[in-house]
């Protein structure tokens, strides 16, 4: 092993990103900021001045605020009660995980077929005399119920995911801390909050930076069910590059959402950070 | 595991990491769907609904003896795919087909010059005002004219009772109109009856720019900011709360007609043409209201061109004549519902749908007062951003109850924006002047 083999080694797959994603990206940067003539932040100007825009990156940011803590609660919930070991664990696990497999679209068009006017939720709502005609959950005129449908369809989409990462962490903590407390006599509850969530920090970091980066890209999911009705950032990328035939606008939102990112993933990193020192290894 | 070292085990998978991750680079990686023909390749935007390109793809094995494989794409897709082949010199399609705002933009880099194709066929009987659209305001033919669509009425005879009395269906003005869909939601029990495709991929902006605007200020961009125009958004503002309220997620209007969600709707005639196959009788195609400057409609020309560098051109330019006769054109009319844009009399054993929508295109065209628009010519690229400007009105001044005068102001500016970059001359109804295309 000379000191050149591990560059030989990462060399494939350095040149590969640098290719497929690095040129890419300067390219998408730069189109943001130049037109014919050289820099300008024109297109910008027209993001900005867009009645989409501002829709979009308040439901994006509504979006996460509101999925996040509930995906993770969940999944923190579904993993103890996975770790109780009950009848038919593997049954419930798999159960829990088949969201994992399925497309986004397809869970969007999956929750259009419930609430839609003429969907299931309505029909049942109908029959058991709730409601006359049913309530138009994804109509334009109603922001609160739209959000109330996409929320729905996004935790039961990807919860799974977040709670895969948080049982794996889970699996792979040392049983004698929680023993060790057991023996002190601490309740079910002290042993959740003051011992098993502080190890399992670094699983719920990455569950959160993940979750978040995914939630900032929904689309799929808010477009199926409500079409423009209710705009999400990707959306607008989407449809400014295809639809409009605008790649520097595109580029603008893009840019936002890579903003929104990293500004994410660097809060989180730093809000859970192990202790300097502390975090027994 | 005797004599399989790890160092062994690395250089394997370095050898055949370099050759997966090279695979791609080298491989003959065009993007691009083959449907499995060795014939002809014939990529369309239109068509796309998967019994509109079955029933296609069998007309053409009828109609044409070599084997042509015809693949649909997104307008958007479509126009990068054709792009990126030709510039990579490395064109894998034959044949193109496509609305005109999906072929002009393509002209004249990235098409053939078929001048001479359309002078062979001069005797069929193109209108002319085609014959200049196909030509994407150049001196030069870029695609020859393949078939043509407009937009109607469709109500269903529940919903024609509610008419106000004295009105003719087949000659409602624009007050008549609301008046109809004020009293059927009435009716309804306060569930509006109309409704319009306001859907992502729904044609409400053709709405706007082909039949409102054009029937309230006589022009499409030269009137954009106009008073009459802010009466026309004020007008349908009143008509959009008479609307089911999930028209903004409607695409096909012949969806929610069907399933009853709504019993009259306007759009685009291939998206209609389902709605009266189960009771014929029971429903009717009208034309379009008129307003106070005539009975704005649109018609939609799609064209048939052939990318630059691209393979089999004389079997191309022969698919192009098969299409264009017509006899083809009128088993298109049966097939699919868009109508020919030779000159040929419709024949009578047509299937009920498209018989009242071709008696209806006839009466729209003909009743006095008619004003043709077009879909936006010569904008290439920015014809999406210039639909949006229409688009984005509805959605504040409609949707978001903003304040009309200052929307038309503000979407005024982003119009006289895209107009002054694609810099064409004017469009019907707007009169084509010598110089750029601009508001007011």
């Amino acid at each position: 092993m000379t000191g050149r083999t591990p560059w030989l080694l990462l060399a494939p797959s350095t040149v590969l990103l640098a290719l497929l994603f690095g040129w890419p990206l300067a390219q998408g940067v730069l189109a943001a900021f130049q037109d014919g003539s050289g820099f300008t932040l024109a297109h910008w100007q027209r993001l900005f001045t867009d009645p989409y825009f501002g829709q979009a990156l308040r439901n994006t940011v509504l979006l996460i605020v509101i999925v996040v803590p509930i995906q993770l609660v969940l999944a923190v919930g579904m993993t103890l009660l996975i770790q109780a070991k009950p009848r038919f664990a593997g049954v419930h696990f798999y159960l829990w995980a088949i969201p994992l497999a399925i497309s986004d679209l397809a869970a969007g068009l999956v929750w259009l077929t419930v609430f839609a006017d003429r969907g299931y939720l309505n029909s049942l709502l109908i029959t058991l005399g709730l409601s006359e005609h049913g309530i138009a959950w994804l109509s334009y005129d109603s922001p609160g119920t739209m959000l109330f449908a996409v929320v729905v369809a996004e935790v039961w989409r990807a919860t799974s995911m977040v709670f895969v990462i948080v049982v794996a962490g889970v699996q792979m903590l040392p049983p004698d801390y929680d023993e060790a407390a057991q023996v002190f006599g601490a309740t079910a509850w002290q042993r959740l909050w003051h011992v098993t969530l502080p190890l399992l920090r670094p699983s719920l970091q990455v569950a959160l930076i993940l979750r978040t980066i995914l939630a900032l890209q929904a689309f799929a999911v808010a477009q199926a069910l409500t079409g423009r009705d209710f705009p999400l950032l990707v959306g607008e990328t989407y449809q400014w590059h295809v639809t409009l035939q605008n790649p520097s606008v595109a580029s603008a939102v893009a840019l936002v959402v890579l903003a929104l990112s990293l500004g994410t993933a660097v809060l989180y990193l730093r809000a859970l950070r192990q202790p300097a020192g502390g975090g027994a290894r | 595991m005797a004599g399989f070292s790890r160092r062994s085990l690395l250089r394997g998978v370095l050898a055949t990491g370099a050759g997966a991750a090279a695979a791609p680079l080298l491989g003959g990686c065009v993007g691009f769907a083959t449907s499995g023909t060795s014939g002809l390749t014939f990529l369309s935007t239109q068509f796309t609904p998967v019994e509109e390109a079955e029933r296609f793809r069998s007309l053409l094995r009828r109609s044409f003896d070599a084997e042509v494989g015809y693949v649909t794409s997104d307008p958007g897709q479509f126009t990068t795919q054709v792009r990126s082949q030709v510039e990579a010199g490395n064109v894998r399609v034959a044949l193109l087909g496509g609305l005109h705002g999906d072929l002009a933009p393509l002209a004249p880099d990235c098409l053939t010059d078929l001048t001479d194709l359309v002078a062979d066929f001069s005797a069929l009987g193109w209108p002319p005002e085609y014959l200049e659209l196909a030509k994407a305001g150049t001196d030069r033919t870029w695609y020859v004219p393949w078939a043509q669509a407009s937009y109607l009425l469709a109500a269903h005879v529940d919903a024609l009772a509610h008419l106000p009395s004295g009105a003719d269906p087949e000659d409602l003005s624009y007050e008549q109109f609301l008046d109809w869909a004020v009293n059927a939601r009435r009716a309804n029990g306060n569930r509006p009856m109309l409704g319009l495709p306001g859907g992502p991929k729904g044609l409400l902006h053709r709405f706007l720019q082909g039949y409102l605007l054009p029937s309230f200020t006589g022009g499409q961009i030269t009137t954009f900011n106009s008073p009459e125009a802010v009466t026309a958004w004020e007008y349908l503002r009143e008509l959009w709360r008479n609307c089911a309220p999930a028209s903004t997620n409607y695409d096909f209007m012949q969806d929610p007609l069907e399933a009853g969600e709504v019993r009259f709707a306007w759009d685009h005639v291939a998206r209609l043409v389902n709605v009266p196959k189960r009771e014929p009788d029971r429903w009717r195609m009208l034309p379009a209201p008129r307003g106070p400057k005539g009975r704005g409609y649109m018609a939609v020309l799609t064209g048939l061109a052939i990318p630059k560098g691209a393979p089999h051109q004389d079997q191309a330019r022969r698919l192009i004549a098969t299409l264009s006769k017509a006899q083809t054109q009128i088993e298109l009319l049966r097939a699919n519902a868009f109508f020919p844009t030779v000159r040929t009399p419709i024949p009578a054993d047509l299937p009920p749908a498209i018989r009242l929508e071709a008696a209806a295109v006839a009466k729209q065209r003909q009743l006095p007062g008619a004003l043709l628009s077009l879909p936006p010519v010569g904008l290439g690229s920015r014809e999406g951003e210039l639909g949006k400007a229409f688009r984005d009105c509805f959605q504040s001044i409609v949707l978001g109850g903003a304040d009309t005068r200052s929307t038309v102001d503000r979407q005024t500016g982003v119009l006289a924006k895209v107009l002054a970059e694609a810099k064409v001359p004017c469009w019907a109804p707007d009169p084509r002047g010598d110089g750029v295309c601009e508001v007011g």
